[in-house]
């Protein structure tokens, strides 16, 4: 299963035509400890790009963007209450949503793990 | 020689941290600095602090469904008690009149009691909103005069008075911007925030239903005027730019921002916030700034903080004057006259202001301090008060640039406020750590984690209310602080260690706030 990442510092898991999408380690890392997460509604359409998650942490607030379009099939519902799964598992336990994959394309634009790693490296 | 101090202390003498452990008290108290319960814990129950007399008449009780079937089962105290109760608790606590409050972008300066003395005067302290006008025309002439001296530094054409603080001005200058383009049959879409701005400007735009994009800021921590430039277009109402911004650096391309977004057909939003760093010094109507907020609670000095009140008039440019929301405060240039125009009596004035914002007439509580701080300082004053804010801000950047990392320190001077980084602290060492360490050194901490463009950010605005002597005193604490951050000093982890509370657990209590008394059992369940 490919897992693509953003400059946004999300993970996208695409498995045939639903993507599973969530926040890095290192995003986690930045923010500090998380207090709330805000998923979007099944069904919810979003452009490539869209604000489509909001997070809290004690230091800041913070906008998930869709990184791809499509239609959000599930809003993973165990952050409601307990947000810190996005501190203890940012890349499993903590995902955000899962939403269809309109536009296979759209993934080629994005890194893959060493890029990303390479990425992240650049920002220290 | 008599001794009169044989153990040679002296204040400022450092204190060992482990004195508490040796010398335990039963209360919980030290010295006379008490441990204080929650008032649920205080009282009880069966007692009662007043002793009302039953009701000596029979008339049925007329509640009906509203009646109260339950107890309420409020602690019951005397009068000293809950005095003492909250008495000890304000001694915990910190304000600007007990030290530095050096949090940046709040200009925590200090309120003259001058001010205090004229908002006590009964004439301007016990005035009702719904008064006969007639009775209030002093009132209102602190109204107008105060309007004159706002748009007189700020050089604008006009000013709405109402807004009650920031953020409201804020809304109140997009709805004029948006007012303004309505009216001339435009209707766009985006507002663009560059990111050195207040974190406000995006969520008001949005709110008065914007689209917000983001302009990056250039390496120097000002609007990338490029990048601004290339993004401007038909579809674009205007800018909000923080000028002085976030970063304490004043936006020196200010003018070519706002010819360039006028030239596209926008308008220029400027949060005020900062003015306390610009005040009789520069006008921003010289800087082509249609719109922009001024916080008489920071700049002008009303006490704020804490939730306390704050005001936040808008001065508008020509272009926008027109469409300002009710009321006004007008005075008839021939007779003097002061009339409030409102709804009832504005007839065919005003034909294109947006509305209203606030029922009455603003935070009349804060006009006449604003007022009394304005003509008390004078012209000559107020631009002294910006210059030392300035200087002051800046003996700080470069008495710390040393220790601490200044992002922008090579840009040269800083405006009100100095900014920096948590770069080379040991691994595991934060900016909060830093925080709650100046908690012990008896400071309150300065603002972190904001701007956002800088790492671990530590924002301190000294304003221009402080000697050199508590300045020089912030200085060693913040020199030591940021050596034991470098140096990875375990007990800076685990600080405050003097505060009455250690350190708290604020991520558990915004996951899981406990906002009512909860008995023991029920607490332990929970």
């Amino acid at each position: 299963m490919p897992r693509y990442f953003t400059e946004e510092h999300e993970w996208i898991d695409v498995e045939g035509e639903t993507a599973t999408i969530g926040i890095t380690d290192y995003a986690q890392e930045q923010l500090g400890d998380i207090v709330f997460v805000e998923v979007p509604q099944e069904g919810t359409e979003l452009a490539k790009g869209a604000e489509a998650a909001v997070v809290e942490s004690v230091k800041a607030a913070s906008d998930v963007y869709a990184p791809i379009s499509g239609t959000v099939t599930e809003g993973n519902s165990a952050l409601e209450d307990e947000p810190e799964l996005v501190n203890s598992s940012p890349e499993e336990e903590g995902w955000f949503f899962r939403i269809t994959v309109s536009d296979k394309g759209q993934l080629d634009a994005l890194m893959d793990e060493g890029a990303y790693k390479t990425f992240c490296e650049g920002l220290d | 020689m008599n001794q009169m101090n044989a153990s040679g202390w002296k204040p400022g003498t450092p204190v060992p941290a482990d004195r508490d452990v040796e010398f335990p008290t039963v209360t919980g108290n030290k010295a006379l600095m008490l441990e204080e319960r929650l008032l649920f814990e205080l009282g009880t129950r069966e007692t009662c602090g007043v002793d009302l007399p039953e009701p000596d008449t029979d008339a049925p009780n007329r509640l009906g469904k509203f009646a109260r079937r339950k107890a309420m089962e409020l602690p019951g105290l005397s009068e000293p008690e809950t005095v003492r109760h909250y008495t000890r608790l304000s001694r915990q606590n910190y304000a600007i009149d007990l030290g530095l409050f050096p949090l940046g972008s709040c200009t925590m300066k200090h309120n003259p009691r001058l001010n205090e003395k004229v908002a006590r005067m009964p004439g301007f302290a016990d005035v009702h909103p719904l008064q006969p006008v007639d009775t209030i025309k002093g009132a209102l002439g602190v109204i107008d005069e105060l309007s004159h001296w706002l748009i007189e530094l700020t050089g604008m054409s006009a000013v709405a008075m109402s807004p009650k603080a920031g953020a409201h001005g804020e809304l109140c200058g997009i709805l004029c911007i948006r007012a303004a383009l309505e009216a001339r049959g435009d209707a766009r879409k985006v507002v663009l925030v560059p990111e050195s701005a207040h974190g406000t400007n995006p969520a008001t735009a949005a709110f008065a239903g914007y689209e917000v994009e983001d302009i990056p800021a250039g390496k120097d921590g000002r609007v990338d005027l490029e990048a601004l430039k290339a993004r401007l277009g038909p579809d674009v109402a205007g800018v909000m730019i923080t000028n002085p911004n976030t970063c304490g650096l004043f936006e020196r391309d200010m003018k070519a921002i706002s010819d360039a977004v006028h030239e596209a057909g926008g308008l220029v939003y400027c949060d005020g916030a900062n003015f306390n760093a610009i005040m009789g010094r520069v006008r921003p109507g010289d800087l082509g700034v249609d719109a922009m907020h001024i916080n008489l609670h920071k700049t002008f000095s009303t006490p704020h903080g804490g939730g306390g009140p704050g005001s936040g008039p808008v001065v508008l440019s020509e272009a926008l004057a027109p469409f300002a929301p009710l009321p006004f405060v007008v005075k008839d240039a021939q007779s003097g006259e002061l009339q409030l125009v409102e709804e009832e009596n504005v007839g065919d004035a005003f034909p294109v202001s947006f509305g209203r914002m606030t029922a009455f007439h603003g935070q009349m509580g804060m006009f006449t301090r604003a007022l009394t701080y304005i003509l008390s300082h004078g012209a000559d004053g107020l631009r002294q008060a910006s210059g030392d804010a300035v200087l002051n801000a800046n003996y700080l950047l470069r008495s710390l640039d040393d220790v601490l990392d200044a992002p922008f320190g090579e840009a040269g001077h800083c405006m009100h406020e100095a900014l920096f980084s948590d770069d080379g602290f040991a691994e595991g060492m934060s900016t909060l750590d830093v925080a709650k360490g100046l908690i012990d050194e008896g400071f309150h901490p300065m603002t972190m984690y904001f701007p956002l463009v800088v790492h671990g950010a530590m924002l301190v605005e000294p304003t221009e209310t402080e000697s050199k002597a508590v300045l020089d005193q912030f200085v060693t604490a913040m020199r030591s602080l940021a050596q034991r951050a470098k140096d990875g000093d375990e007990t800076l982890k685990s600080a405050p260690h003097h505060a009455p509370r250690a350190r708290l657990d604020e991520a558990q209590a915004a996951r899981k706030p406990v906002l009512v008394w909860q008995e023991a059992e029920e607490a332990e369940e929970a």
